[in-house]
């Protein structure tokens, strides 16, 4: 891919939330650049990722630990498992820079997470930074803003 | 029911957790005749600013008034019952005014107006719980920027409830080169379908750490094992690692406990003990206070102390966990952050990265936490068996402070809160 049309960034964000729907964790994992960082944050329209509290701010490694962690014998708290749904709307470019080969997609979204009896509804926007690593997109941030952010939540154990 | 009946020396009844009367009289008596912790005094650094929680199920407000000195009040108009305060917190300027009919208040709770009073000309106003203003909890104590209040106005006082345990708030506030230290990062607050005790005992609870967490601290040894030689270790490993040591470690670390609930464990050793230094803190401490006394300050490895009912505070990590009980089966969990006035932003860092991977909804160390306490929730409804124990190197002749150095694995300091729990489920307490 030389440069990406705007229809192969919408693909890119929309195949993203299904690999994470069908728990194929290790592709979803691969999607991001060896820089690349998954952020959720704590405060509304927060900006500082470091000396600000977040709910998630994990780099690949630390992604890893919880793809791992799924798939693990003793992991208490996913047995049984999570399940996870999410309804996107259309991803909108909010920016793109051919040059730089940086891509900046907005997309407002439903995500249910549920387990056993229970299931919790929440509604985010995703804010995708994605970059052409050797011709191949990857997301260098995935931002995930949840609409109450600041509210005391129950367990999230999957991915929005 | 007889609720002394339901702490024995090595057992407690299962209806401390689930039965919704007992959880009525704790709201009633446990938490009104003991200190509970408030918020800190960075929340409010100036006149009018306030702060609002609950102590209990109690809603109250941290207020710093005209004079600069810190009230602890009801949040509750004197006159409808409205709370006073919409925003969790904020500045309310030099008084408080009630939304409802424009009631005010001075920031000490005094009444300052009433609209329109000639209408209680001759009604006895004086004499009302309504002209007496926003009522102040029992007593309150700033121990170093931390605020603590009683609810009952006679009972145990501050010094003799807490006793040696406040060791744990100083070494924290030591840490800081100028001494002070300010609430930083934003609060992470986790809701638990338990009983607020679960996560109380939990804090000390350290035969668990290598069996729940194996998932997640067991999951990050391995893959940083497979990372390239010569990769710097990532704080994140640092931090998830010493959650992982066999029980040896555990058993070495010691705890030591003291009278009215408090306690801690990590007396000689912690998982807080080998984080790498962050550099040019140490030259700060040393330049603060000398070489010998920054050594002893950082030397204290403490890992969670207790202070009962509802607190636990970790010094050598700056942060602080309060179990806001809701109903017998249902605690919200708050995890407050710490800034160590005058020492590089990086320790902030750190303490933001391990509140966040250890105590968020999101953590995977919480997940596996939270897991255990729920099925011990529906569990416990079981009548195989009403009791649960708590007698792991029980000693016979145990009583309120022990201050020796004993194996870590102890449950010493849970059956020391609930020692506690019977002393200050009366209606007054008064004894130290």
């Amino acid at each position: 891919m030389t440069v990406p049309s705007d229809q192969e960034l919408i693909d890119f964000v929309l195949r993203e939330a299904r690999l994470i729907d069908q728990q194929r964790s290790d592709e979803w994992l691969d999607l991001f650049s060896e820089d690349g960082i998954y952020w959720m944050p704590l405060e509304w329209g927060q900006t500082d990722q470091r000396l600000t509290a977040s709910l998630m701010h994990e780099d690949k490694m630390l992604l890893r630990v919880r793809v791992e962690r799924l798939k693990g014998q003793r992991t208490f708290s996913q047995k049984p498992k999570s399940r996870c749904h999410h309804l996107l709307q259309t991803p909108q470019i909010e920016s793109r820079d051919d040059d730089a080969g940086v891509y900046v997609t907005w997309t407002p979204m439903h995500y249910v997470e549920t387990r056993l009896d229970e299931q919790t509804l929440y509604a985010a926007w995703a804010t995708h930074t994605l970059v052409l690593v050797d011709g191949v997109l990857r997301i260098r941030l995935k931002r995930v803003d949840i609409v109450n952010c600041d509210a005391a939540f129950g367990s999230i154990q999957l991915f929005m | 029911m007889n609720i002394q009946e339901l702490v024995r020396p090595r057992e407690v009844h299962r209806d401390l957790y689930v039965s919704e009367e007992v959880f009525r009289l704790e709201m009633e008596q446990l938490f009104a005749n003991t200190w509970v912790y408030v918020g800190h005094e960075s929340q409010v650094p100036e006149p009018g600013d306030y702060f609002s929680t609950e102590i209990g199920t109690q809603p109250v407000l941290m207020v710093r008034h005209t004079d600069r000195t810190i009230h602890v009040l009801h949040n509750r108009c004197p006159h409808k019952g409205v709370r006073i305060t919409t925003e969790t917190c904020g500045n309310t300027g030099r008084f408080f005014r009630c939304p409802y009919h424009a009631w005010s208040f001075k920031t000490d709770g005094s009444l300052l107006a009433i609209p329109l009073k000639k209408g209680y000309e001759n009604t006895g106003l004086e004499q009302s719980h309504a002209a007496s203003g926003l009522r102040p909890v029992g007593a309150m104590r700033d121990y170093r920027g931390f605020v603590f209040a009683r609810l009952n106005p006679q009972g145990v006082d501050f010094d003799n409830f807490f006793g040696e345990s406040l060791s744990t708030i100083d070494n924290m506030v030591d840490r800081s080169p100028e001494g002070r230290l300010q609430v930083a990062g934003g609060v992470l607050r986790y809701m638990h379908n338990c009983n607020w005790k679960m996560l109380v005992e939990n804090q000390t609870d350290t035969c668990h750490p290598m069996v729940a967490h194996e998932s997640s601290a067991g999951v990050a040894v391995d893959l940083w094992k497979k990372a390239p030689p010569g990769t710097p270790k990532p704080m994140a490993v640092e931090l998830f690692a010493p959650f992982m040591s066999p029980y040896e470690f555990y058993e070495e670390m010691g705890i030591r406990v003291w009278r009215n609930g408090h306690g801690h464990t990590g007396v000689s050793n912690s998982i807080h003990a080998d984080y790498s230094a962050i550099p040019g803190y140490f030259e700060q401490m040393v330049a603060a206070y000398g070489e010998a006394r920054a050594k002893a300050i950082l030397s204290e490895v403490r890992h969670n102390t207790i202070y009962f009912p509802n607190l636990m505070v970790k010094g050598p990590i700056q942060l602080l966990r309060l179990f806001k009980p809701i109903s017998a089966g249902r605690t919200l969990v708050e995890s407050w952050t710490f800034r160590l006035v005058g020492a590089p932003d990086r320790l902030l860092e750190r303490t933001l990265m391990y509140n966040r991977l250890i105590n968020a909804p999101t953590s995977v160390v919480g997940h596996d936490d939270l897991e255990v306490y729920e099925r011990a929730q529906q569990g416990l409804v079981s009548n195989a068996n009403p009791w649960v124990n708590l007698q792991r190197l029980y000693e016979a002749d145990e009583s309120g402070d022990d201050t020796r150095v004993l194996n870590g694995t102890t449950e010493l300091q849970m059956r020391n809160q609930f020692r506690a729990w019977a002393k200050f489920m009366q209606p007054v307490v008064s004894a130290p």
